[in-house]
């Protein structure tokens, strides 16, 4: 069950995890999304320099028939992009926490990390989503 | 409600009715509506006559009577002698198209969104995608849309995708239905971001006057496109490669548009000029004209602008045992997943019309294309040197054309000419400023005239000859 | 495969002899033809002379190089490769597929309605006003309208042009509201035209029971003080249930200043029974080929005309037809119109075909239709209630929605699973992926439409297959999950379709 949802990383409501190292935070897609998704055609990110805004929305990813909003978990400037996604997106299917990250940001405000959830409140919180 | 009438699409006998209600668990049909509010409700039935098969016939007939065709069943009968273009220039289409098209498969069958039960029809657009490429000299071409106006619309729109910039210019003489349609389709943002040049409409060789959109590229850093037609809407052949370099010099795309794909059968084509865009009307060469639509609209487009596309397009790929099929693709750029977040708006390709399209020009074929454009250019050349030695008139521009040309009545407004020679039996040619055409002021005494492969000398003789009668 | 037969002795699926055919490019020899063209009666050009390097020189595009007897063989094989309403049922919801009039077809080929060029002029072509005058007045009597127009070229352009007619409405006035409230069971053109304008799209909850509330649209017209412009409803909604507060919501709108807009897909519930101009709708497309049998052709051509009450006719797409006395002409002098669409005047081809249709029916055939529409749908409810998940408790009209909750709950087996395990049974399977999960619970849903033209037997047959895959489910699942087995073709990769485009045929 951990590798589903690694315990070093943190997640947010919209199924978007981040890696923290210091200022630089590594932002990809959960287990959850991708199985939500089926197999991911298509990435649309963001450049680098570009600014990101906490909670709002930075790139999109797509599937067969669905596309899906991606949303900052922090607000800061994208100093690296995962560019080889745009020929490969299947990266993000066969490893969504490693291979397949998405961008890194360097956060303006660490305290937005306060905001977002750990691996075990993530659980519960997909668990919460199913009963509905 | 019982079938007494015996309407023969409406199976249902009374037995049928009183069975099914008992499945229901609802004693009358009409209870079945007993939940729509009285408020709602119609207050009276609906006041149009049934017609049997007879005096639907009938019916129809006379309406139809009372016109007078420019195209007759077979070659003339009981039709007017048509020398129309001006957007929709008829093509003989050989008999097999129609047959074929005729087939229920076809004709009754829906969107493919079920490959493994639709192989015939993902195929055909896929022959048809292929074929559009070629003929524009483009990577991608979809899979249709609703006719060349709206395929202009939405071009511009993909090109400020593209390009993230807002402005489209539309420079010389475009269709101006094709114009018209941008600016309708452009009139929910903010207003200036649709451009007319009328400085450089047209030159006296009836092309775009290149100093002129020049110093309007400058002026502006937002030009998503620049909008041309070739050839244009009085038949002149545009110098799109000239038209290609001043747009990407400025960061902007090129966008053709083609009312008469046959013309790709003598000149090379807009793509391989340099056009990012091309948009075109296929409805000449795949049905009859049938007072202008449905039609078939063109797009073709660069293949690095491919998830850029609006509309259907079909791609290859293989089933779970390996063999090739065909599936509708990237379907997420179409609205009904994006929503929203769309923005192009259609959903509809027009399938039966690309599908004659596309046996049209297999039948045709490589060779067939250029000799059919040949037979064109040469018939037109010849009408327009016979017309040009009339006293009343005089050719237009000086430009090169191919199938179409537009004429100068002497002293003269053309659309008096034109309602003349109807009144002979002989649709002679469009007027420029004819109602819903160009405004009326300058080009009042211009007429775009169509010579194609339908036209024998002797029917061009007869133009010529009733040409000079009406300015006698 | 050709003996199998359902309960009630109707036989499943046959095989036959299907023959592929490669794409045409791959086919036939160099020099090969299947034209027929004129010699040359005139002097030969020499387009290198006329054009300078814009003449071609390589030949001409790569078309195929094919007889006629090939070209006959391949697009009559392909043609078997289809599923067609001529071949058997077509459940799609919303989509209305009912049967295509075979004499819609002996009259559009008529020289005076084929024949006719859009450019001749106006005296020539009296009787193709007069049909198309005779068209607008028909759907004026049946949607309850005082003008309809013509020319959009299918449903999603007639929204568009709904929507911009709205707007110009609005500015006529001198306002510029921003927001158009659409139901979340809406169709997504609905929300793309609304963009497409300008505006911005305020989402409507679907409520409990499946329908629109006015508690919901008051709530969003006070939110959007002053800034509606619009709603956009569907009725019967996507789900197939009337919306039976659409008076309401209606007076709650035009109160706040907005307009209604009805997405008149569904029209084929309604003949006869609502007219929606009537009923506080301002403006509706309707899809001539859903209800008015115009046929769909592999995805087209549709026609999207669109019905207006009085107040928006001076925005109506240029031109318009009018009659005076028993004369007919067309109106270009359109000052507040919203201006053109597309080129000419509409698909006027379809025009023919649905005016023909309705014609032929008339009042108490289109009544009639709608009747048996909303019997059949019913029929279906009724008989496989027990087998899938109701979508809704209210009634349906005609259409009806089940979701796979309990099927996939208990079985694992989902939407697309039973969608193309159908296919083995010789039905194109019903709409899926639509509605939303939004709308659904986060269930798939199996939207039926079978529409008044099908026979009760048709409609056995049918359930008959549905609940032998929703039994089959619960011993072996992975049939469904593994279907469609019986195709020539098996499930296709669409994946690898979105992530390696090919787009075009090309020489390998």
């Amino acid at each position: 069950m951990s590798t589903d949802y690694p315990n070093d990383l943190r997640y947010t409501k919209e199924h978007e995890w981040a890696r923290v190292d210091g200022k630089i935070i590594t932002v990809g897609i959960t287990k959850f999304a991708v199985e939500s998704l089926g197999d991911i055609t298509q990435v649309d990110l963001p450049k680098e320099g570009e600014e990101l805004k906490k909670d709002a929305v930075f790139g999109t990813v797509e599937s067969v028939k669905a596309v899906s909003d991606l949303f900052a978990p922090v607000s800061g400037k994208v100093v690296k992009v995962n560019d080889p996604l745009g020929d490969s997106p299947e990266y993000i299917n066969e490893d969504c926490y490693d291979e397949g990250w998405m961008v890194q940001v360097e956060v303006k405000d660490v305290k937005d990390l306060d905001a977002l959830m750990n691996a075990e409140q993530y659980q519960a919180y997909l668990k919460e989503q199913e009963s509905h | 409600m019982s079938n007494s009438n015996k309407q023969r699409y409406i199976p249902h006998t009374d037995d049928d009715v009183a069975r099914m209600l008992g499945v229901v668990g609802k004693p009358t049909v009409e209870s079945l509506f007993a939940h729509i509010p009285a408020r709602l409700r119609a207050t009276r039935p609906l006041d149009i006559e049934p017609l049997d098969e007879n005096s639907l016939l009938k019916h129809l007939g006379e309406i139809g009577s009372r016109s007078k065709p420019a195209i007759g069943s077979t070659y003339r009968d009981g039709a007017a002698l048509s020398f129309l273009g001006a957007g929709v220039t008829p093509h003989t289409i050989p008999s097999a198209v129609d047959m074929l098209l005729q087939r229920s498969e076809w004709y009754t069958s829906y969107t493919p969104y079920q490959p493994e039960i639709s192989q015939g029809t993902l195929q055909a657009i896929f022959e048809f995608q292929t074929m559009v490429c070629e003929i524009y000299g483009l990577g991608v071409a979809n899979a249709s849309m609703y006719d060349g106006a709206s395929a202009a619309a939405e071009a511009v729109l993909m090109a400020r995708r593209v390009t993230g910039r807002k402005h489209a210019i539309v420079a010389g003489a475009v269709h101006p239905h094709y114009d018209q349609t941008i600016d309708s389709y452009l009139a929910g943002e903010e207003s200036g971001s649709h451009e007319d040049l009328a400085e450089t409409r047209w030159g006296d060789d009836g092309r775009v006057a290149l100093k002129a959109l020049e110093q309007a590229l400058a002026k502006s850093e937002d030009v998503a496109c620049v909008v041309v037609q070739t050839p244009n809407f009085f038949g002149v052949v545009e110098d799109i490669k000239a038209l290609a370099d001043l747009a990407h010099a400025r960061g902007a795309l090129l966008v053709v548009a083609n009312t008469e794909p046959v013309a790709f059968g003598v000149l090379q084509s807009p793509g391989a000029l340099g056009a990012d865009i091309v948009v075109g009307e296929g409805l000449g060469l795949a049905i009859p004209p049938t007072m202008g639509g449905p039609g078939v609209g063109l797009f073709a487009a660069k293949a690095e602008y491919t998830r850029q596309l609006p509309g259907r397009l079909v791609g290859e790929t293989v089933d779970k045992d390996g063999r090739r099929g065909y599936v509708l693709t990237l379907a997420t750029r179409e609205q009904h997943i994006r929503r929203e977040k769309a923005t192009s708006n259609i959903c509809t390709n027009q399938g039966l019309i690309a599908l004659a399209f596309t046996i049209h020009m297999s039948l045709v074929g490589k060779r067939g294309l250029v000799e059919l454009a040949q037979l064109n250019l040469a018939k037109s050349e010849y009408a327009k040197q016979q017309i040009a030695k009339l006293n009343g008139f005089s050719m237009a521009f000086s430009g090169p054309t191919f199938n179409e040309f537009a004429v100068r009545v002497r002293g003269g407004d053309a659309n008096v000419t034109v309602e003349k020679l109807a009144d002979q039996g002989i649709y002679a040619g469009c007027a420029a400023t004819a109602p819903g055409m160009l405004p009326k002021g300058k080009a009042d005494d211009v007429m775009i005239i169509a010579v194609t492969e339908r036209h024998s000398k002797a029917d061009i003789d007869k133009l010529v000859s009733a040409l000079d009668w009406v300015q006698a | 495969m050709s003996d199998k037969t359902t309960k009630t002795g109707t036989p499943i699926a046959t095989r036959q002899l299907l023959h592929t055919s490669r794409p045409i490019f791959e086919q036939g020899a160099p020099g090969r033809s299947g034209a027929s063209l004129p010699p040359l009666d005139v002097p030969a050009v020499d387009a290198t002379k006329l054009y300078g390097a814009a003449a071609r020189t390589d030949g001409g595009p790569s078309l195929p190089e094919v007889s006629e007897v090939e070209v006959t063989r391949h697009y009559t094989r392909l043609s078997r490769w289809n599923y067609a309403i001529d071949i058997g049922l077509y459940p799609l919801g919303s989509c209305t597929m009912k049967y295509n009039p075979k004499v819609n077809e002996r009259v559009a080929r008529m020289p005076g309605f084929a024949g006719l060029h859009p450019a001749q002029p106006e005296s020539t072509v009296e009787g193709a006003l007069e049909l198309m005058w005779g068209l607008e007045r028909t759907l004026c009597e049946i949607g309850g309208f005082a003008r309809v127009t013509l020319q959009p070229a299918a449903g999603a352009q007639g929204e568009l042009c709904g929507v911009m007619m709205i707007r110009a409405y609005h500015a006529d006035k001198g306002r510029r509201p921003s927001k158009v409230l659409i139901p979340d069971s809406a169709h997504g053109t609905n929300p793309a035209s609304v963009a497409l304008n300008g505006m911005e799209t305020v989402s409507l909850k679907t409520g409990a029971d499946g329908l629109v509330s006015v508690e919901a649209v008051k709530a969003a017209c006070a939110a959007h003080k002053d800034d509606v412009a619009a709603i956009m409803i569907t009725n019967p909604s996507t789900l197939g249930l009337f919306e039976e507060q659409l008076g309401e919501i209606a007076d709650v709108v035009h109160e706040a200043g907005g307009l209604v807009y009805m997405d008149g897909a569904n029209l084929n519930a309604l003949l006869g029974k609502v007219r929606p101009g009537e009923a506080g709708v301002d403006v509706m497309h309707i899809n001539l080929h859903k209800t008015f049998t115009t046929p769909h052709g592999g995805g087209g051509p549709g026609s999207g005309v669109v019905g207006v009450v009085s107040r928006l006719e001076p925005y109506l797409p240029t031109p318009t037809v009018e009659k005076m006395g028993e004369k007919y002409r067309l109106e270009y002098n359109r000052p507040k119109s919203i201006g053109r669409l597309r080129s000419f005047f509409g698909n006027f081809g379809m025009f023919v075909r649905a005016y023909t249709y309705i014609r032929e029916l008339g009042g108490p055939g289109l009544t009639l239709a709608t009747e048996m529409a909303v019997l059949n749908a019913n029929y279906i409810r009724a008989k496989l209630a027990d087998a899938y998940s109701l979508a809704y408790d209210k009634p349906s009209m005609h259409e009806v929605v089940f979701t796979d909750k309990k099927l996939k709950r208990d079985t694992g087996v989902q939407t697309l699973d039973v969608a193309k395990r159908l296919m083995d049974f010789g039905y194109h399977p019903p709409t899926i992926y639509f509605p939303l999960p939004a709308v659904t619970g986060g269930a798939g849903a199996l939207m039926i439409e079978p529409t008044e033209t099908e026979t009760p037997e048709t409609l056995d047959a049918f359930c008959d297959a549905m609940r032998a895959i929703a039994d089959e489910a619960k011993e072996n699942p992975e049939i469904a999950k593994n279907a469609p087995h019986g195709t020539a073709l098996r499930r296709l990769d669409e994946t690898r379709a979105a992530r390696t485009p090919k787009l075009r045929w090309t020489r390998e």
